[in-house]
């Protein structure tokens, strides 16, 4: 899959969803069955759920002991501001990124430090309905498509292309996935990665002490948030004035000029703050560079 | 022949791993699994040196304890890794922890030698972690090999000698096995080499053990491929 404007023609030509071209692609690329490709993705996505609930049954304190609890103090609260599904999706998002924290087992999607937004999204909007597994293992097909052309044409780690393309891309990973869940067309989808990603270009990675817990925790919950509302925009047929291909070459080009401060290195933003820096000098007894 | 690597759509959705950093903590893992496959029988003790990014934040990652899961066998995504240092007194392994947060020449931000040992045998190697769990080892026993633990790959330590080479290419291909690829590695002529193979599919035990059997072959181990995805 070269850029996602091909896959959306395809998709158009063969009267495919975008999930279904990344089963296809999967298959033919890695010389194995559409079948044992959809077999692998329905583990992943009992991996993911495994994660939430693992997350909301026990608050779980980080290797640091810097984050934790805070899936549980979100779902404890009946929502004032915001509606279920957006409630949940914030909550699954935490949930997963706690379980990440705590040495638990994810399913990188596409990292582990943007691992929540992916399932924090799918499995608000999936339960919220009568979708079957076989419709969310579809959709986590079409998030796999949009970040599998991201990650060839840009990047997908925070090392090299900031906060953006991990975090940015879960989040338009997941749009995608939840117009295709809810039946969305594949351009409506793309459209709704476009207008996600877009609204992340420039995110700075700045984990504190450089750990993947301040701000990624909260981060993907947010991202969760911001994935829900790219998808409902691009449900009532709004369009990118950017071509999502185009906003991934943005996204490039951006991670190219972010400074080395603000790619993982912990040398800027928030790791560089006077409590970021006294955190990580409760934790390493030294200052970090 | 796979020419060009291609991202899988389980790159992107997966692998499963144990957290928090696909880097820091399954990367880790992976690293040390690898390893743990070139040395024949368990390690008893082992070395991990820890070079810049991974050197700095170790601790909070649990990178040491994802080196020693690996070492022990364990895959990045088994849930024992946080269990990791009772799971190496159990098996009996010495864990030996280096950090070198700020070393000359850096080749690469996540960079770890893992050395492993025991009575009879030793691996040394250097590899990084390149984010999403995936790995590279750039160097082993000292050699500079290119291993990322992907596919089937066969690692033979063997004699420099002439006519080797054939002779290890001619019992895979009698064993009806496809090459897709294959790297050459010599430190000084006429001394000794490691060849790395990729298979198209694993060679079956009694390829494995004519191959063994080959008096310039001082060492053949298996190294199966840890894809993420699928299989
Ligand atoms: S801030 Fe950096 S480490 Fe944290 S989620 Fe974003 S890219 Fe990953």
């Amino acid at each position: 899959m070269d850029s996602l404007s091909e896959l959306l023609h395809e998709a158009k030509a063969q009267g495919h969803t975008l999930g279904q071209m990344a089963v296809l692609y999967e298959a033919e690329s890695s010389f194995c069955t559409p079948e044992t490709a959809i077999k692998q993705m329905m583990i992943h996505l009992d991996t993911m759920e495994a994660a939430i609930d693992k997350g909301l049954d026990t608050p779980l304190p980080s290797v640091s002991g810097q984050s934790g609890g805070d899936a549980q103090r979100l779902s404890r609260q009946n929502p004032r501001l915001l509606g279920t599904m957006a409630h949940q999706a914030m909550v699954y998002a935490l949930a997963t990124m706690e379980v990440n924290a705590s040495m638990g087992r994810i399913v990188a999607a596409p990292t582990a430090g943007s691992c929540g937004i992916v399932p924090g999204v799918l499995f608000a909007v999936a339960r919220s309905g009568d979708y079957t597994r076989e419709q969310m293992v579809q959709a986590l097909f079409a998030a796999a498509a949009v970040g599998q052309v991201i990650g060839q044409n840009a990047t997908l780690s925070g090392a090299q292309g900031g906060c953006q393309a991990e975090c940015g891309s879960a989040a338009a990973m997941a749009a995608a996935a939840v117009v295709e869940l809810v039946g969305g067309s594949p351009d409506a989808a793309l459209e709704a990665s476009a207008m996600a990603l877009k609204n992340t270009l420039g995110l700075a990675c700045d984990p504190v002490a450089g750990l993947v817990e301040i701000p990624c925790i909260k981060r993907n919950a947010l991202c969760a948030l911001l994935s829900l509302g790219a998808a409902e925009m691009a449900l009532a047929g709004i369009t990118s004035a950017i071509p999502v291909d185009e906003v991934i070459g943005a996204m490039d080009s951006v991670g190219r000029s972010l400074p080395a401060e603000l790619k993982e290195t912990a040398g800027g933003g928030l790791a560089q703050t006077p409590r970021g820096r006294h955190i990580a000098r409760s934790l390493y007894g030294e200052p970090k560079e | 022949m796979r020419t060009h690597k291609h991202l899988s759509v389980f790159d992107v959705v997966g692998p499963a791993m144990i957290g928090p950093s696909s880097s820091h903590t399954a990367g880790a893992a992976r690293l040390a699994n690898l390893a743990r496959r070139l040395l024949q029988g368990p390690p008893r003790r082992a070395r991990f040196t820890l070079y810049g990014s991974l050197a700095s934040t170790y601790r909070g990652h649990g990178t040491d304890l994802a080196l020693t899961a690996g070492s022990l066998g364990l895959a990045p995504d088994d849930e024992r890794l946080r269990h990791a240092a009772s799971l190496a007194k159990e098996a009996e392994l010495a864990v030996e922890i280096v950090s070198e947060p700020r070393p000359e020449g850096l080749i690469h931000p996540n960079l770890v030698r893992i050395e492993l040992f025991n009575a009879q045998d030793a691996v040394n190697v250097m590899g990084a972690s390149l984010g999403g769990g995936k790995v590279e080892i750039y160097e082993l026993d000292g050699f500079p090999v290119r291993l990322l633990g992907d596919e089937y790959t066969l690692v033979i330590h063997s004699q420099d000698r002439v006519g080797v080479l054939t002779s290890v290419t001619n019992l895979i291909s009698e064993a009806d096995a496809n090459i897709g690829n294959m790297a050459v590695s010599r430190m000084r002529r006429g001394k000794s080499v490691i060849m790395c193979i990729e298979l198209d599919a694993p060679l079956p035990e009694c390829a494995l053990e004519k191959l063994r059997a080959q008096p310039d072959i001082k060492k053949l181990t298996v190294v199966e491929g840890l894809r993420g995805g699928v299989g």
